[in-house]
């Protein structure tokens, strides 16, 4: 079994080709600019765009033309290029476009430290949308990770037609280390969406789900999108019936399918006193912790979390289940804590949050836990 | 060829709108043109102008204010075959700025219709980029501070291929109109309208006041002879040919055994420009084909060559957990910017440890043992330091074998890179 050598964010990049991503277009920025130089070197040899748009809303926005047409398209940034996607975010998820977005994140806020990593946009992500309508966020632990969710987030864009996420950071997207990719074994969660045949309309969902099959752009079939609202012909509507039926589709089509989008691990057997929950690169060293708790005698439990949005309800539930006390760690000041005390009802919930640019180290961890 | 409008959807627009004569003009130039409906798309921007594509029966884009060109920019490149007409008001051309400049310099053939009325008329007849500074607006005062953008210059200069001026209510228009579809790069046509709405209403903005206005300017060029250069999607294409496809990712053998039984954890400490990323990502290599699993991070500054340079790799016979160092047991001292940002954690580095030091360097005291290397005296080059460390700690046997090292360093270099890498570790291996 021979090992590659490759850090997050050219897994990444990996993930995206193998998964059949055909458009890029990025803007560069620390520290998620080799996602952009990678797709540029893998892209073009095969048929594929890539392009450095003159900013990141025209990147997004070359993305969004691209996968009307029908190519798989990504694009990949930091917390400042979510900033200027916010717009074309909202039209994404109106228009029911799909499309990955990296975020390699950084201290913020703002311009913050480029080259230093935190989890500070956690619920930016989800609420990054005028309308706060449901997005996919998933979150990778380590360069593996990168991989296999970015192919994940292909097969799911496509199946529901919306943003998908991928909340990595700069300590995963620029950390090295030996993998064993196991391309071949991947499995999507979903299966992509089937484009249109024949004479749907462009917003009528497929018999039996929440999804429209997408009218490839520049095909036969006249195709139709617009940012307004919109009924199910595609025209601007004024109708508060038919907008009101749109905007509950666009919410169920996820909400509803939230079990078959769960990416976790769960480590424990279910009779642990503590739960500890971590999500992203903090999971490192939450691991750590939690053997060493293990060989001091602690009863503990370790759920990780790779779906972020919408938020595995029933799997942190299952592991909050007859716990007395729950640990949250975050790289941010306290963002997914609220999720959990949200869930948790009146189980204590202790929260430590670091946004320094340092990793969160497994003593300090053990520490809060003992706390 | 037949009308591409849709008859259950006439145009909705004020009465006396030069816009309505525009949507019958683009429609007549497709028919000019022989163009079917799936042949065209229409990329509409925000405003009044942005209700064209709910007229036609064409492929139909309606996107955020300003960032029309985004999208046809992509669909353009996924779909060259499709005739795509770009339509914005001079509300859009102002919001989208960087992308009509950006449009301009990469010469994609689309054609861009910017019905140019001289206010935002949606929004209540607020002033504009091209609204002349004595106009009544809805932006008071704001207007008679600001000159106006001239668009066909400004495009021209910035390399439209095609650049056109009009009035909407011309017969001619259609022709015009065809003319710039036809024209394989980056067409635009500044076309004037009248606003019955708004800004007719306070100002003399006629079809004879426009005509007379139009008259006054010098004419637009039609084909810019100067700026006539290939289309950017078949100059990717071509471009995009004569690439060869990338080679599978590349796995690292294991032929050797690491004198490894436990996590190791070990810290590179340079400037900028000594390649010590480069030579942590060799010492990982190295670690991999001694059969260890490797991690490896980086810290240094924004800026390009200056400040430090620092990494943090892990070699470990099981999985790395952490990645961050909790207790490094060998340092490498390469230059005095990494070891003065570390000195607190030099000076508290147990007896255990082993700091693999150049001799030039000043060490903070520590009760850490340091293996110096007389860099100066080898003839190693400031560049060349870090692996010359690299290769004194291998030549200890020290968490990598010299085996081990020399596996690695093909599968980072190649060529002369090579050549010289390892001429580096033997000269400085012979020298111990």
């Amino acid at each position: 079994m021979a090992y590659s050598f490759l850090d997050g964010n050219e897994a990444v990049a990996r993930g995206a080709v193998d998964a059949g991503c055909q458009f890029f277009a990025g803007y560069p920025i620390t520290p998620a600019t080799s996602i952009y130089q990678k797709m540029l070197e893998l892209l073009p040899p095969l048929g594929g765009i890539c392009l450095q748009g003159e900013d990141e809303i025209a990147s997004i926005g070359f993305c969004l033309g691209a996968a009307m047409a029908g190519w798989p398209a990504m694009t990949a940034t930091s917390g400042p290029g979510i900033s200027l996607y916010s717009e074309q975010l909202s039209f994404a998820i109106g228009g029911e476009i799909p499309l990955v977005v990296i975020d390699v994140q950084r201290l913020g806020p703002s311009t913050g430290s480029a080259t230093k990593g935190a989890d500070g946009d956690i619920q930016f992500l989800r609420w990054n949308s005028s309308g706060g309508l449901p997005v996919v966020v998933l979150a990778p632990v380590d360069v593996k990770d990168c991989y296999q969710l970015t192919r994940q987030a292909f097969a799911i864009a496509s199946h529901y037609r919306i943003p998908v996420f991928l909340a990595s950071n700069k300590e995963i997207g620029l950390t090295k280390e030996s993998v064993l990719l196991d391309r071949e074994a991947f499995q999507p969660c979903v299966q992509p969406g089937p484009l249109a045949q024949g004479d749907s309309l462009p917003f009528t969902p497929l018999p039996g789900t929440q999804v429209p099959a997408l009218i490839p752009m520049g095909g036969k079939q006249l195709s139709r999108q617009t940012s307004s609202s919109h009924g199910e012909d595609g025209y601007i509507t004024t109708s508060a019936q038919e907008i009101a039926k749109v905007v509950r589709r666009l919410k169920d089509k996820v909400s509803r399918d939230t079990n078959a989008l769960s990416f976790y691990d769960y480590d424990g057997s279910g009779s642990e006193s503590l739960l500890l929950i971590s999500y992203g690169v903090t999971s490192r060293a939450a691991r750590v912790a939690v053997a060493q708790l293990r060989q001091q005698g602690e009863s503990i439990a370790h759920l990780i979390l790779k779906t972020l949005y919408p938020v595995p309800e029933s799997a942190i539930l299952q592991a909050l289940a007859g716990k007395k006390r729950v640990v949250v760690v975050e790289m941010n000041l306290g963002q997914y804590v609220e999720e959990i005390r949200r869930l948790a009802g009146s189980l204590e919930v202790h929260f430590y949050g670091q946004m320094d640019g340092e990793l969160i180290n497994p003593e300090t961890i053990i520490r809060e836990v003992r706390s | 060829m037949s009308s591409l409008l849709n008859p259950n959807r006439p145009p909705v627009f004020c009465p006396g709108c030069t816009h309505d004569q525009v949507v019958h003009a683009v429609d007549q130039a497709l028919q000019l043109l022989g163009k079917r409906g799936e042949e065209v798309a229409i990329v509409s921007d925000i405003g009044c102008s942005g209700l064209f594509d709910t007229f036609f029966n064409t492929h139909a884009f309606h996107g955020l204010h300003g960032r029309a060109l985004t999208y046809a920019t992509g669909l353009k490149m996924a779909r060259p075959e499709l005739t795509v007409l770009v339509v914005m008001g001079d509300g859009g051309l102002g919001i989208g700025g960087a992308h009509l400049l950006a449009s301009c310099r990469r010469n994609l053939d689309l054609t861009l219709l910017v019905l140019n009325n001289f206010n935002y008329g949606m929004t209540g007849g607020q002033c504009s980029p091209t609204t002349p500074a004595e106009a009544v607006t809805s932006s008071a005062f704001l207007n008679t501070l600001e000159r106006p953008l001239d668009l066909c210059q400004v495009v021209e200069t910035a390399g439209a291929s095609y650049v056109g001026r009009a009035l909407g209510m011309d017969k001619r228009l259609p022709g015009t109109i065809a003319e710039a579809i036809q024209f394989k790069g980056f067409a635009v046509l500044d076309i004037w309208a009248v606003c019955p709405g708004r800004y007719a209403k306070k100002n003399r903005s006629g079809a004879s006041s426009l005509e007379a206005q139009q008259s006054q300017l010098p004419a637009a060029p039609g084909v810019v002879p100067s700026n006539v250069r290939p289309e950017y999607q078949e100059a990717y294409a071509s471009a995009a040919a004569g690439l060869s496809p990338e080679k599978r990712v590349a796995t690292v053998e294991c032929d050797h055994r690491a004198p490894v039984e436990s996590r190791q954890e070990i810290l590179l400490l340079g400037a900028a420009g000594q390649f010590v990323n480069t030579v942590g990502e060799l010492l990982c290599l190295a670690g991999m084909s001694g059969g260890l699993q490797a991690s490896l991070k980086s810290d240094y500054p924004i800026t390009v060559l200056r400040g430090h340079s620092i990494c943090e790799v892990v070699l470990d016979p099981r999985q790395v957990g952490y990645t961050g160092l909790s207790q490094p047991g060998v340092v490498l001292a390469i230059g005095r910017e990494g070891v003065a940002r570390k000195s607190a954690l030099l000076s508290a580095l147990p007896e255990e440890a082993v700091i693999y030091a150049d001799s030039a360097l000043e060490l903070p005291s520590t009760a850490a043992r340091v293996e110096s290397l007389a860099c100066d005296r080898l003839g190693i080059a400031k560049n060349e330091k870090a692996l010359a460390l690299l290769s004194h700690m291998a030549a200890k046997g020290e968490v990598i074998t010299v085996a081990m090292l020399a596996a690695a360093l093909p599968l980072r270099y190649s060529g002369k890179l090579l050549d010289k890498a390892e001429a580096l570790m033997s000269r400085v291996i012979e020298n111990q």
